[in-house]
């Protein structure tokens, strides 16, 4: 192990550390965005829409990520659609993100007591009233767990874009290995990175999921 | 006597191809007290809640005020702020406020204004002597409070005929008291029109107008109350009323 190696590296793993956290952080909200979208689409049943929202979440949590990235990367440019890496990964990050995001937040709304429901309807509320005053509300803190362990996953998979050849974290590593042959370094360097980014952050969602489950749980 | 308020005729109801209610029929006038007994399973809670759309019946008619009823989703959400209703489990809506839970049918269904809204909210609450609470979330009371909140939950909408499905049932016993003397005043002071699914045989002797009695779906008397636990006219709800005294 040597100090000075690592010194020498830390510049360009913070421009990695740089890359992926905001390869995830747009990834993220694309996936929250999708995943919210496609989920209330489910949840008000819309014809055909619904049946296409299912296809697409088998479809896309049923594939590796990284092979949906090979086909966003190689096969686009195929069909004359040529997307840089960087554009692929936030595609194939919302993509995959979004079905899992989605899976969530139905599990939540779905969460949400019949008998809750029949009490909205006994005074009179429409379906779209009883949504938005009482299942959303009420399923959107249920789904807060599964919401932040894809959050994490999520980041995770980042990695995974390396192949792709986008200057994360990962790719760094790999790439300085290639170039120096000291891995030993390089790894540790790389582990310590990715614990920075998820260690503060589990530890924030945790809090957070406390947080909202004690607003509006225990009926 | 008084104006009818609620008629239910032939009433049927099918989950899957079993049978739950077999050919219901009864009448409710305004003032009445009608209490609906029977065993576990004879369809009491099934048919209260095909009174206000919760089940869908299978075939039959629902008249209320002499309006025969027409089961869209449209008409149900008109006539459940005619027909209130209070369940055994509370389901005080626990994201939400004592008072948010009360003036929401008020202001989004109704269309009153808020200060409105908070005036009826705030009477009600005093009623039931828990004007201190409306601040505080569902999951900070107990369930003889809760239950005193989704009754009057129900009544903000000033309906005109209240449905209670067991609504003692969870309650510790000496919660159920304050519950049962709430019910027993809106019948007197309000003159409410109400259907009590309950096991309270004390209660209901005291508060009923008239027993029906159902078992296995099939309503085996449709008595006056003084009569039904005096003198039942079948052997079934002599038994059953043994059966519930110690």
């Amino acid at each position: 192990m040597d100090t000075n190696i690592i010194q020498a590296a830390i510049p360009k793993f913070i421009e990695g550390f740089k890359v992926t956290i905001w390869l995830s952080l747009i990834g993220i909200i694309g996936a929250l965005i999708v995943g919210l979208i496609c989920s209330l689409l489910q949840y008000f049943k819309v014809p055909i829409v619904s049946k296409i929202i299912s296809a697409y979440i088998e479809l896309s949590r049923n594939t590796p990520l990284l092979i949906q990235l090979f086909f966003l990367y190689y096969a686009f440019p195929v069909i004359g659609l040529k997307l840089s890496a960087t554009f692929c990964g936030f595609i194939g990050l919302t993509f995959l993100g979004g079905s899992y995001m989605s899976e969530a937040f139905s599990g939540g709304f779905n969460g949400v007591s019949n008998t809750q429901i029949d009490a909205g309807k006994a005074i009179g509320m429409s379906r779209r009233q009883l949504a938005r005053y009482v299942v959303f509300p009420q399923g959107l803190s249920l789904s807060m767990p599964a919401l932040s362990a894809n959050i994490i996953f999520l980041i995770k998979e980042t990695s995974i874009f390396s192949v792709i050849a986008i200057p994360e974290l990962t790719n760094t590593a790999l790439d300085l290995i290639g170039i120096y042959y000291r891995s030993n370094e390089y790894l540790l360097m790389l582990v310590i990175a990715y614990a920075i980014i998820l260690i503060p952050l589990s530890i924030v969602l945790t809090i957070l999921e406390r947080r909202v489950r004690y607003g509006s749980f225990g009926n | 006597m008084a104006k009818e308020i609620l008629r239910v005729e032939k009433l049927n109801k099918f989950y899957a191809k079993q049978q739950i209610l077999y050919d219901v029929d009864f009448s409710i006038a305004q003032g009445e007290v009608l209490a609906l007994l029977g065993p576990s399973g004879s369809g009491k809670s099934t048919l209260i809640r095909c009174l206000n759309g919760l089940e869908e019946f299978s075939t039959g008619d629902l008249f209320f005020d002499g309006q025969k009823m027409v089961p869209t989703e449209k008409n149900w959400q008109q006539i459940r702020q005619k027909i209130g209703m209070v369940f055994q489990s509370y389901d005080l809506f626990s994201n939400l406020t004592v008072l948010e839970n009360i003036v929401l049918g008020p202001i989004k269904v109704q269309k009153k204004s808020r200060s409105q809204a908070v005036q009826i909210a705030t009477r009600l609450l005093k009623r039931v002597g828990l004007a201190d609470y409306l601040q505080t979330y569902p999951r900070q009371l107990s369930g003889g409070q809760k239950q005193r909140i989704a009754i009057v939950r129900a009544l903000a909408l000033h309906p005109e005929v209240m449905l209670f499905d067991e609504v003692t049932a969870s309650l510790d016993p000496e919660m159920v008291r304050g519950v049962l003397e709430i019910i027993k005043e809106l019948s007197e002071k309000d003159n409410m029109t109400m259907i009590i699914v309950t096991h309270e045989m004390n209660f209901a002797e005291q508060i009923a107008d008239r027993v029906l009695f159902l078992e296995d779906g099939h309503i085996l008397e449709n008595t006056p109350s003084k009569q039904f636990f005096v003198n039942s006219q079948t052997e079934r709800a002599r038994e059953f009323l043994e059966s519930m005294k110690f």
